[in-house]
């Protein structure tokens, strides 16, 4: 296995006096996309936004890179080359479409190659360029939320529940835009709940519960392993179909 | 040209631009179309409270701050001017070191106070502002020696900004160009210059960042953006911006006080303009400050001949009464804000999108 660019050990988080993360395990290795899977409230979201420093953990150690990143101010953890997307369309509504893009290229316009894939792969926010971006559909906001990721290269993507709510032709694109970005230079962690969207992408798995990381295993083998998903995830024989 | 000049934040109204020319055209031709001391005094206060305004806009409307201080800032640049008049001679020199002063002091404590005050929640850090302002005015108010103390300070101004001093001999459309009208063109210049200057602020890329932080603080962090110092750059704008307009109302008055410049009325008044003009528009603060102001200048004498002219009325000529006249304006506001809740701006706006 490859190393592992990001690595937690023993994380704990509070929020307020809820105890959400109990000694997260997890390695995220470099170049691939790991699916984060698990129930409702299993503490996934919170990982993440742990991760980026939005809930300071109370233990344990985040390292990136090697680099103990838990302390980070979250706009530090962004500038190392980390990008987040929330879930539910977190997008600037008030801003363009194009004022989104361009606030989140850090390093300055954003490249014209850059953007030309992005119009390849979502045409539509070509289209609604200069609209404020509250006027976009769903998957459009989704669409934005992926494309002001990855607007610049990015060592990291975190990606929460990209596929909620959106209609099937939008979650293909998604599939498409996150394979390409794979085929890159960028790893991806993505939080799901949709598992066969998650097996299609996934090159390795970590399954959380109540708080805790309960197993990590590489896609293939743990999509070959009904019982496990069923134990875990609690999945039956139709949500393969 | 014009859209360089607006930094490409056009009304995007028919209506609204309308209204904004006739605004534009009215200050710039005020002593010619309006002569007499009180309506260029009126003039004058428009042009310092659309600066004021835009500048808590630039807070308010784009970076969601809710500050109380506001004023203090004003007040800054006024008894910077004030003190430095009073104290040197009356000559631009003392002008240009007391508005500097009043600017460095101004964005030093609006950074002090941010860095401080801007991780805590709006209402805390609105209470912290409240609390610094309060003892600002306390500390004005009891440092006679320097301030005036209650009373304020008189000084005189530069000569070519008092009333005798003539620019040429011979009247101009009637009207005789004095310091006083020397003075009244300083002033819409520099108010003119500031309020392009921060449509540039709030149309730059910054200004991007600072709407992304009004929308969503953690969103913004998200991306690498640090919100307490992109915060507190906006509070150090805001504050120079409202630092220079009390250096330009104490170059008008020739009288800098408490009254003048830190009450809390002013503070409520700032407020409205912007809430009554539509918040993060820019353009809101200068509906709301020509409005609030000509209201509270105006509408009593307007009451006067309403009520006269309903003499014959009863209950009419009364509730019509000059006397009633900060009745008339609350209702007016109230009206306002139910039938305007984006402001005026907002609502002209919204008018065209349907249209």
């Amino acid at each position: 296995m490859a190393e592992a660019l990001l690595s937690l050990r023993g994380v704990e988080t509070h929020i307020g006096r809820y105890h959400i993360l109990h000694g997260v395990e997890l390695d995220v290795p470099q170049g691939g996309l790991t699916m984060l899977l698990g129930r409702n409230g299993a503490g996934k979201t919170t990982t993440l936004r742990t991760i980026m420093g939005l809930w300071r953990a109370s233990a344990g150690a985040v390292r990136f890179e090697g680099r103990d990143i838990t302390r980070l101010a979250t706009a530090d953890v962004a500038r190392l080359g980390i990008a987040y997307v929330p879930e539910s369309m977190a997008i600037f509504a008030d801003l363009t479409v194009q004022e989104n893009l361009v606030l989140a290229a850090r390093s300055g316009p954003p490249r014209a190659e850059r953007l030309d894939r992005i119009f390849a792969r979502f045409p539509a926010l070509r289209r609604f360029w200069t609209l404020p971006a509250g006027l976009l559909s769903g998957g459009q906001k989704q669409m934005l939320a992926v494309a002001r990721a990855i607007i610049e290269p990015r060592r990291l993507l975190l990606i929460d529940e990209p596929t909620k709510g959106l209609a099937p032709a939008i979650i293909a694109n998604m599939i498409d835009a996150f394979r390409e970005l794979k085929d890159g230079d960028t790893t991806l962690l993505v939080v799901e709940q949709n598992f066969a969207f998650a097996r299609r992408l996934g090159d390795t798995v970590t399954v959380m519960d109540d708080g805790r990381t309960v197993h990590h295993d590489t896609m293939d083998a743990f999509a070959a392993d009904q019982a496990l998903q069923q134990r875990l995830l609690g999945l039956s024989m139709d949500t393969h179909q | 040209m014009l859209r360089a000049l607006l930094s490409d934040n056009l009304p995007r109204s028919r209506w609204l631009a309308a209204v904004l020319i006739v605004i534009v055209l009215a200050l710039a031709l005020a002593p010619f179309l309006f002569p007499g001391a009180k309506s260029l005094n009126v003039a004058v206060k428009i042009c310092v409270f659309i600066v004021l305004a835009a500048s808590y806009d630039l807070l308010l409307g784009y970076t969601g701050i809710v500050s109380f201080a506001h004023t203090m800032f004003f007040g800054i640049g006024g008894y910077g001017v004030a003190i430095a008049l009073a104290r040197l001679a009356p000559d631009w020199g003392a002008v240009a070191l007391g508005t500097g002063a009043g600017v460095l002091v101004a964005v030093v404590l609006a950074a002090l106070i941010g860095l401080f005050s801007l991780r805590v929640r709006t209402i805390f850090f609105a209470m912290i502002t409240l609390a610094v302002a309060s003892a600002f005015a306390i500390l004005a108010s009891q440092l006679s020696g320097l301030t005036g103390g209650e009373d304020g300070l008189n000084y005189r101004v530069p000569e070519a900004l008092r009333p005798a001093f003539r620019l040429v001999e011979g009247d101009v459309l009637g009207v005789a160009v004095n310091g006083r009208i020397m003075t009244y063109y300083l002033v819409f210049l520099v108010s003119l210059a500031l309020v392009l200057a921060m449509m540039r602020v709030v149309s730059s890329p910054f200004g991007s960042v600072l709407m992304a932080i009004r929308e969503n603080a953690f969103r913004a962090e998200a991306i690498g953006y640090r919100t307490v110092v992109y915060r507190t750059v906006a509070s150090c704008i805001a504050a120079a911006a409202a630092a220079v307009a009390g250096a330009l109302l104490a170059l008008w008055l020739r009288h800098t006080g408490p009254d003048t410049t830190l009450s809390f009325d002013l503070m409520i008044d700032i407020l409205l303009m912007v809430v009554i003009g539509g918040m993060g528009t820019m353009y809101g603060a200068v509906l709301g400050a020509t409005l609030l102001i000509l209201a509270q200048n105006y509408l009593q004498d307007a009451m006067a001949a309403a009520s006269q002219a309903a003499s014959g009325v009863p209950l009419v000529a009364n509730l019509l009464h000059p006397d009633r006249w900060l009745l008339w304006l609350g209702l007016l506001f109230i009206l306002c804000v139910y039938f305007f809740p984006t402001g005026i701006v907002g609502r002209l706006r919204a008018a065209r999108g349907r249209g």
